[in-house]
Order: structure tokens, then C-alpha cells, then sequence
């Protein structure tokens, strides 16, 4: 591909906890490359540390051990002054469009901060000149420029914080979530505005996502983690064809399909009264081997009816 | 921070798009849901409105001096000339009330403003700082909010010495800001947390922007309430050291001094007590009335947020 | 229809009255939920479905009401009815669960006490008895070691624990009638599969009936025996769940269905609905959907369409869909 872009080695991020246990690790030791211009998507489910990952990776919170290098250079312990360069490039984009904008600033001004804190436009006029573009380019009508966040819908509302992540022409995207908390129609229209954007001005994105339909659409590669340590990393192609490891095949398997005539009922009776996982540990934790081959056996024979015939059989763990 | 936290869809349920569609989120819009709402708080307004526009205009309302004595006419019941009677000293009761509303104001609004700008930043600082800054803050308050403010005032008297006395009403800022520094310090801490705020730190605007930029137009709404609530606090302050006689000292008139002198003549010439009283009261709720109103309209979308 | 029906929804309308008018969020719904099946109501943000949900169990706060219509459970009429008689009805007949257990339920009290408190109000027994039902119920709905889960507070536990225990709470009367609000949306997809198969078990174990009302068209394929969709207000289609995803007549529903993301395609680009959800307040003269369908027709912006049968159920208020099929 290209050359890399972010790298982390080693990353570990522990939060104190009162109580008997002492440290909480939310990443422990998690190695991960992210290539310029690719779509890297990290997956998994609550609590895995997806999201406290995206933010040590371009350290919205300090990691705890580990490097991080952006385009080779160290960037893990640097401050101030000698990390704004980097700041720049790596932008955000947060899940909920209701939290993520300053209910009592106008979108111009929204999107305009990045712009102010980095004095990129002499004088305002210009500014105002930077934020109509932006505005432009991810689908906002002009008149809006003077409303509030309120006024606008979940869809529009996440459009206009893509407009501020991209305002400083940043190389990196983190996305967290972006599109969960949008209805379904609305999703395809920023997951379709987000793949223009990369392509366009050749973003990187690091696409966090519990949602594998949606990785499945934006992203190059896919990396699974779980509970803290990355388990599976690799094409996204190859990854959803076949899935090498238990957890991977594990989520592939709970997507509800929106297809009725494939309902759970009409599985193999081996795997259809399975008692319910013990709830008191997360079901994922439960697979031993084992267990999955019964489960993943059964999932297997419908797997061929909706994946692309590869000719191949599933591989094994 | 890994759950999802957030209600998952777009809430815009036509719940929520009734109530959007209702009104805007600025402050300005819900000022007006106020006033065609809560009638009473629109009364408040005007009565406040008008004993300070009566305070301000009291030389042209009247034509007597507060200080004018006239010993021929001391301790007179309500007539024409004297819509109020007069006090044991012969001057106007009713002049005597409109400058005694300039103090009660003057002195209900400007330790308040001081103590709320004080104790705003205080509340912020400590807020966002966290750490020992926050604990020594807070502490401090603490102890401010234990002391019994009468005394304070006291011992101010005693340290300023007799010159003084009519500026000891100012007292209130001492104390009263670590109501407010609390106030905002817990708005703080959970704006702090918020999404936007976390977007302007992954831009990369410098803290002390964003404790401006972005926590304290959202700790507004709380103030203004906060504002309208600690005012009839002070003026009752001021009316109980005037009474009491550490306040405002003759000829000078403030409402508690006039409560206070006319105390001797309760059975006979009530009204010479009752006429500040009731002023002093009828601003005191009218204050409260106000914040209310301003605080359901203001604060639960604070706390919606 | 030979079914006994549990729910019967006719003509169904609500509004809220706000400062700028009227706004319709339940335009004339009529629905029907036989016994033991599990019905679902789809549509996005504005559709109404939340609402119409909460217009049957009586829950509309003001400025909204319920305008008009009839809503009947089991033969009895709901509509109209004092707020003390729904107390009574609501969690003994008919039950809801949300989509945020975590704000659902009361944080400083053990959640064994509230499920209790939701059989004791309904039933006279005694206290140890009521304990015994929510220990039961807990293991009917999955909760392991249901003694020890009695005493917890509800940050203790996950969110698909609390989404069971809102379960366990909606059923330990026995109702007729299960509505559940987006029960899955705010849970991980793993956990989602497993809320969903036991919603459906217990529905067919105990013939409660169920409206489910989601966004998500694979939780409706999932679960549902007949769905309908809603758009501003109006119910658009309604058909049994094969017919509805083998054939789509609404283009609403078919841009829906478009753009669901499938696993075993690739795509360059998504299919969209464009443009977004009319306002309510300023809904268009003709049909609501007119200006964001690609087969609109000036009939469509003028005369509002009604919902006719194309056969065998399947209903469509579309003027294109008459012609065609």
C-alpha cells in the first residue's frame, strides 16, 4: 500500500478504580498500523476499549505506556507548542450529533473554531469565506450558516462536525461511532459522504464502529478487539469471507440479517435451543473453542447461502 | 466511555420535535416562553421595574427632601399631604420609602453582582482545574458558607472602624460567592465531560478558551437564575443590619432603619413600620417570584443536557 | 380474520398542541395485533410509532393527546378512559419496556425491589410471595443467579441485564400485550440476538402478543409476524413479513430496504432516501412522502393517497401501487 502514517506500539491505557481492584486496563498492549489513505476499522463491542484506543491514539487521553509515531517521528510524550502540528492533522469526529455541538454556538462559529485556534484566515471575511466552502462540501445549505444546533436534524447536525474535523485539511480522521446514533436512511447518507470526503482529499480514517454492516461498506481493513487486546486484523474482504478468529466469526454471526425467510428458527435443532448464555459474564467471554465449533457449525451451512461463494471451506480455528 | 451511553436513534420523536419546534434553545426565546407562561413571574418583573424606576425617579416624585424635617407635623396619619404620614422626625414617610428604595436596590444588586462574578470564577476555576486548586477553593467556600454572616459584618465594623458603616452592606460579596462558586464548580465538572467540549480539545483550543468559549455560556442560564435569587438575600441582609443598627445610619434611610425607628411607635403609628416592611417584602418576593419563573425556563434544559 | 385479537386499533389519532399549531404525529392509524404474535411498527425519527405506542398505554404527556379513534384490548375500550382505570391496565394487561433500561429504571433502588413493586401493585399477595414471583420471573428471562441479581442496583449491571430486568418487570403480571420501544437499539449486537430470541420464546411460550417498534429492519425480520410502516404519521404499508421484503411497494419502504447495508454485496456507494423528514407542522397537501420519492407525480403532491389492499393483507397507500403487482 503506502507508507504509514500512525503507528502504535505497545499501547496500554489503565484507569484507576476504586475498590478492589486496583487499575482497570482498557487497552492493554495493542500494536496497530494505520497506512495513508487507507480506512482502517476497529470493531468491537461496549467496554472492548475501541473508543479509549482512538482517543490514546491521538491522544485526547494520555496512554498509560506504550509510542505512538505519526510519520515516524515519536509523537507520545510531546507537548504544547511541539504537538500542535500534529493536532492539526489528526482530527475527530464524535458519535452523538446531540452532545458533540455547543448547543449555544452558531454553526458558523462551530465550524469556524478550528479555523480561529489556528489563525488559518487573515481576517474574518475569509473565515466566513473557509466555513460556506466547508459547508458546501458536506451538503449544508449556505442559509444556515447563523442557526443554532437545535434547528437541525441528527444527519445535518453530523454533517456540520464533519465540517469542523475536516476544516484544517487534517490527514488523520478518527470517527467515532459516527453514524450509530442515525436512522438507517440517514446513515447511508453520511457513510456515502464520508467515502467522497477520502476519496476527494485522500483522508486516512481510523472508523471506530460496533456495527460490522457499516464497516463492511467504508473500510479497507478491519481490526476486532476485545477486551483491550486486538484479536483479529486484516482485509476487510478477507476478513468478513473468512474469519480466522472465534470472536471475529462471533460477531459476524449475531448481525440480524434483514432478510426473514433466514430467521434463527430455522437452524439446525443443535444449535437453536442453546440455553442463554449466563448472563453474568459477557457472552463473548464464555467461547471456548468448543462451544463456538457447535455454534459456528450450525451458522456455517446459512453463511454459504449469503456470503460470496468462495469454493472454500471456512477455516478452522 | 465505551457503553453507548446516548439514546441510540434520533430522538427527534414528535415529542421532541413539538417541543423544538415550540421554541428555540437560546435564552432569548425561552424569555419569552416565560413571559406568555408564568404570569406571575410577569408581575414580579413589573413591580421590581417599577419601585426601581420609582427609586430612580424619587426626586421628581416627591416634594419633600428624605432628611426635610418638619417637627410641626411629626407622627401625622396618611393625608393628602402626606400620603403616608410622617415620622417621629416630621419627614415624609412615603419620600423616605422611595429613597429608601434606592438603597435596598443599590444594595440588593451591586454585592450581588460582585459576589457573582467572584464566586463565577472561583466556580470555574475550580471546577476545570480539579485537583488541589478545586480542594482549597472549595474548602475555603465551605467555611464561608459555616459563617454566620451578621457576625462577619460585625467584626468588619469593628475592623473598619465608624467612618465606614454605610459600606458594610457590602459584606454579602465576602460570603455569598462560595454559594454561587459551588453552583457553577458542579456545572463545570459535568460540562467539562460533554462532547463539544471534548471536540474542542481534540481540535486543540487552549483551555482557558474553552473555560470561556464553551463552559461558561452554558453555566449563563444557572447564573441568571442564581442572580435573581441571592438579590432579595442581600436586601434582607441590609434591611436586618440597618435594624439592627450596625447599617445605614440616620439621616440616612434605608427600609430596615425605617422598620427599626419606627418600632417605637408600633401601637400607635404603625405605619411607619409597616409601610418599609411591606416594601421590603414585596421586593423580596418579587425577586423570588422572578427567579423561579427564570429557573423552570432556564434550568431544565440544563439539566435535559 | 378469524384471529382472536388482543389489540385493536382504529382511526387512531394524537397530536401535540404547541405555540406554532397542531402537530399530527398520529394521523389516523389503525393497526391490529392478534394473539400471540408479535407485530412490528417501523419508521425512522418523526414517524410517530413512538408515539403511537404511547398513546395506547396512556402515557402522553402534555401537549399531547389523544385526539380521537378507538383503541380496544381484548373487546375493551382504552380510549377515554380515566387515569386511575389505566393505572389498573398498565403492567397488569399491557406492559412497555424502553430503550434506555438504564433511565427506565430507578437508580437508587435494588432491582429485585422495583420488579416486586411492579407485582405487588398489580396483585394482593404477600411480600415473601411477591419475592419468590421476581425470582422466578428472573430465571424465565435469563438472569442467572436471580438471588444475587435481587439485590443489585441497576449501574451494577450490564445493559443487557437491565434490559432482562425490564423484561422480567413488563411481565411478571402476565400481560396481554408486550410494547417494546426499540428494546435493542442501545445494546451490543451480540447481546441483541440474544434479547431478541427471548422476546420471541417467551412470546410463544406464553402467547403474549407483542408490538415491537424499531427502526432496524433486521430486528423486524428477526422477530415479526406482520409489520407495518409508518411515515409522518400515517401508516404507508403493513403486510406480513415475507410479503413485505419479498415485495416493497411503498417507495419509502423500498428506499428503507435499499439501504440497509447487505454482507454479501460489495457497493461503491449506498442507496439513499434523499432529502429529509417533513416538518409536521408544514406537512405537503398530497402525500407526505412526495417530495423526496422518485416516482412522484403531481397527483401525489395534491391528493393525499389512501391505504388500499393489494391483496391478501397487504396494504399500501401509494397511488403507484395500484397499478401495480
Amino acid at each position: 500500500m503506502s507508507e504509514i502514517l500512525l503507528e502504535a506500539k505497545g499501547l496500554v491505557k489503565e484507569f484507576p478504580v476504586k475498590g478492589r481492584h486496583k487499575v482497570v486496563h482498557a487497552v492493554s498492549g495493542v500494536d496497530i498500523t494505520l497506512y495513508q489513505g487507507e480506512s482502517l476499522a476497529l470493531v468491537g463491542e461496549s467496554g472492548c476499549g475501541k473508543s479509549t484506543m482512538g482517543r490514546a491514539l491521538i491522544r485526547l487521553l494520555p496512554a498509560t505506556a506504550g509510542r505512538v509515531y505519526y510519520k515516524g517521528t515519536d509523537i507520545t510524550n510531546l507537548k504544547g507548542e511541539d504537538f500542535a502540528p500534529y493536532r492539526r492533522q489528526m482530527q475527530m469526529v464524535f458519535q452523538d450529533p446531540y452532545a458533540s455541538l455547543n448547543p449555544r454556538m452558531k454553526v458558523r462559529d462551530i465550524i469556524a473554531e478550528p479555523l480561529v485556534t489556528y489563525r488559518v484566515c487573515p481576517t474574518p471575511e475569509a473565515t466566513t469565506q473557509r466555513v460556506l466552502e466547508l459547508m458546501a462540501e458536506v451538503g449544508v445549505q449556505r442559509e444556515f450558516l447563523d442557526r443554532y444546533p437545535h434547528q437541525f436534524s441528527g444527519g445535518q447536525r453530523q454533517r456540520i462536525g464533519i465540517a469542523r474535523a475536516i476544516a484544517l485539511r487534517p490527514e488523520l480522521i478518527i470517527c467515532d461511532e459516527p453514524v450509530s446514533a442515525l436512522d438507517v436512511s440517514v446513515q447511508s447518507q453520511v457513510l456515502n459522504l464520508l467515502k467522497d470526503l477520502q476519496k476527494e482529499r485522500g483522508l486516512t480514517y481510523l472508523f471506530i464502529s460496533h456495527d460490522l454492516s457499516v464497516v463492511k461498506f467504508i473500510s479497507h481493513r478491519v481490526a476486532v478487539m476485545f477486551l483491550g487486546k486486538l484479536c483479529e486484523v486484516g482485509k476487510t474482504s478477507e476478513l468478513f469471507a473468512h474469519p480466522l478468529h472465534p470472536y471475529t466469526r462471533f460477531l459476524l454471526d449475531a448481525i440480524p440479517k434483514a432478510d426473514p425467510h433466514r430467521r434463527e428458527e430455522e437452524k439446525a435443532p443443535s444449535d437453536g435451543r442453546s440455553p442463554p448464555v449466563p448472563s453474568t459474564r459477557h457472552p463473548a467471554a464464555v467461547f471456548t473453542p468448543a462451544v463456538l465449533t457447535r455454534r459456528s457449525d450450525a451458522r456455517r451451512r446459512n453463511q454459504s447461502c449469503n456470503k460470496p461463494a468462495t469454493g472454500k471451506s471456512p477455516a478452522t480455528e | 466511555m465505551d457503553q453507548l451511553s446516548s439514546p441510540s436513534t434520533e430522538t427527534l420523536t414528535a415529542e421532541a420535535l413539538a417541543a423544538e419546534l415550540g421554541e428555540a434553545d437560546t435564552i432569548g426565546s425561552k424569555l419569552h416562553r416565560l413571559a406568555s407562561e408564568n404570569k406571575l413571574a410577569v408581575v414580579s418583573m413589573a413591580v421590581i421595574v417599577f419601585i426601581a424606576l420609582a427609586a430612580v425617579f424619587a426626586p421628581l416624585l416627591t416634594p419633600y427632601g428624605f432628611a426635610e424635617q418638619d417637627l410641626a407635623v411629626r407622627l401625622q396619619n396618611p393625608s393628602a399631604a402626606h400620603w403616608l404620614g410622617t415620622d417621629e422626625l416630621g419627614r415624609d414617610e412615603l419620600t423616605r420609602l422611595l429613597y429608601g428604595a434606592r438603597v435596598s436596590l443599590l444594595v440588593g444588586v451591586v454585592p450581588t453582582i460582585v459576589s457573582m462574578l467572584l464566586g463565577a470564577i472561583l466556580g470555574l476555576i475550580a471546577g476545570f482545574c480539579g485537583g488541589w486548586t478545586d480542594t482549597v477553593i472549595m474548602r475555603v467556600a465551605d467555611v464561608m458558607l459555616a459563617f454566620p454572616s451578621l457576625l462577619l459584618a460585625l467584626v468588619i465594623m469593628y475592623i473598619l472602624g465608624r467612618r465606614h458603616r454605610e459600606h458594610l452592606s457590602l459584606h454579602s460579596p465576602y460570603i455569598d460567592w462560595a454559594g454561587v462558586a459551588r453552583v457553577v464548580r458542579s456545572q463545570t465538572l459535568s460540562l467539562r465531560e460533554s462532547q463539544y467540549v471534548e471536540a474542542a480539545n481534540s481540535i486543540g483550543v487552549k483551555k482557558l478558551t474553552i473555560i470561556f468559549r464553551h463552559i461558561f455560556p452554558n453555566c449563563v442560564p444557572s447564573l441568571i437564575v442564581l442572580f435573581t435569587l441571592n438579590i432579595p438575600g442581600a436586601i434582607l441582609s441590609e434591611s436586618s443590619m440597618s435594624f439592627l443598627g450596625i447599617g445605614v445610619q440616620p439621616p440616612g434611610c434605608s427600609w430596615g432603619l425605617m422598620a427599626d425607628t419606627g418600632r417605637t411607635y408600633l401601637t400607635s403609628h404603625p405605619m411607619l413600620s409597616l409601610a418599609p416592611s411591606v416594601a421590603i417584602m414585596l421586593v423580596v418576593l418579587a425577586f423570588n417570584f422572578l427567579g423561579d419563573g427564570l429557573r423552570d425556563v432556564l434550568d431544565p434544559y440544563m439539566n435535559r443536557r | 380474520m378469524n384471529e382472536q385479537l388482543t389489540l385493536s386499533i382504529e382511526h387512531l389519532r394524537s397530536s401535540f398542541f404547541t405555540l406554532r399549531g397542531e402537530v399530527k404525529a398520529v394521523n389516523d392509524v389503525s393497526l391490529a395485533v392478534p394473539k400471540g404474535k408479535i407485530v412490528g411498527i417501523v419508521g425512522e425519527s418523526g414517524c410517530g410509532k413512538s408515539m403511537t405506542a404511547k398513546s395506547i398505554i396512556g402515557i402522553l404527556k402534555y401537549p399531547g393527546r389523544v385526539v380521537g379513534g378507538s383503541i380496544r384490548l381484548d373487546g375493551q375500550e382504552l380510549a377515554g378512559l380515566s387515569d386511575r382505570a389505566m393505572r389498573q391496565i398498565r403492567g397488569r394487561d399491557i406492559s412497555m419496556i424502553f430503550q434506555e433500561p438504564m433511565t427506565s429504571l430507578n437508580p437508587v433502588v435494588k432491582v429485585g425491589k422495583q420488579v416486586q413493586e411492579a407485582v405487588l401493585l398489580h396483585r394482593s399477595i404477600t411480600s415473601a410471595e411477591a419475592r419468590q414471583e421476581v425470582l422466578k420471573i428472573f430465571r424465565t428471562v435469563g438472569i442467572s443467579e436471580p438471588e444475587k441479581r435481587y439485590d443489585s442496583y441497576p449501574f451494577q449491571l450490564s445493559g443487557g441485564l437491565r434490559q432482562r430486568v425490564m423484561i422480567a418487570m413488563a411481565m411478571i403480571c402476565r400481560p396481554k400485550l408486550l410494547i417494546a420501544d426499540e428494546p435493542t437499539t442501545a445494546l451490543d449486537v451480540t447481546i441483541e440476538a440474544q434479547i431478541l430470541k427471548l422476546m420471541k420464546d417467551l412470546s410463544r411460550n406464553t402467547g403474549m402478543s407483542i408490538i415491537l417498534i424499531t427502526h432496524n429492519l433486521g430486528v423486524i425480520a428477526e422477530l415479526c409476524d406482520f409489520v407495518y410502516v409508518m411515515y409522518a404519521g400515517k401508516i404507508v404499508e403493513q403486510a406480513d413479513t415475507i410479503t413485505l421484503f419479498d415485495h416493497p411497494l411503498h417507495p419509502y419502504m423500498q428506499g428503507l430496504m435499499a439501504s440497509v447495508i447487505r454482507l454479501d454485496r460489495d457497493v461503491e456507494r449506498l442507496q439513499t432516501i434523499p432529502g429529509v423528514v417533513p416538518n409536521l407542522l408544514h406537512l405537503p397537501a398530497g402525500c407526505a412522502f412526495s417530495n423526496r420519492c422518485p416516482y412522484a407525480s403531481d397527483e401525489c403532491r395534491t391528493q393525499p393517497p389512501v391505504l388500499h389492499d393489494v391483496g391478501s393483507g397487504h396494504l399500501v397507500r401509494c397511488f403507484r401501487g395500484e397499478d401495480d403487482k
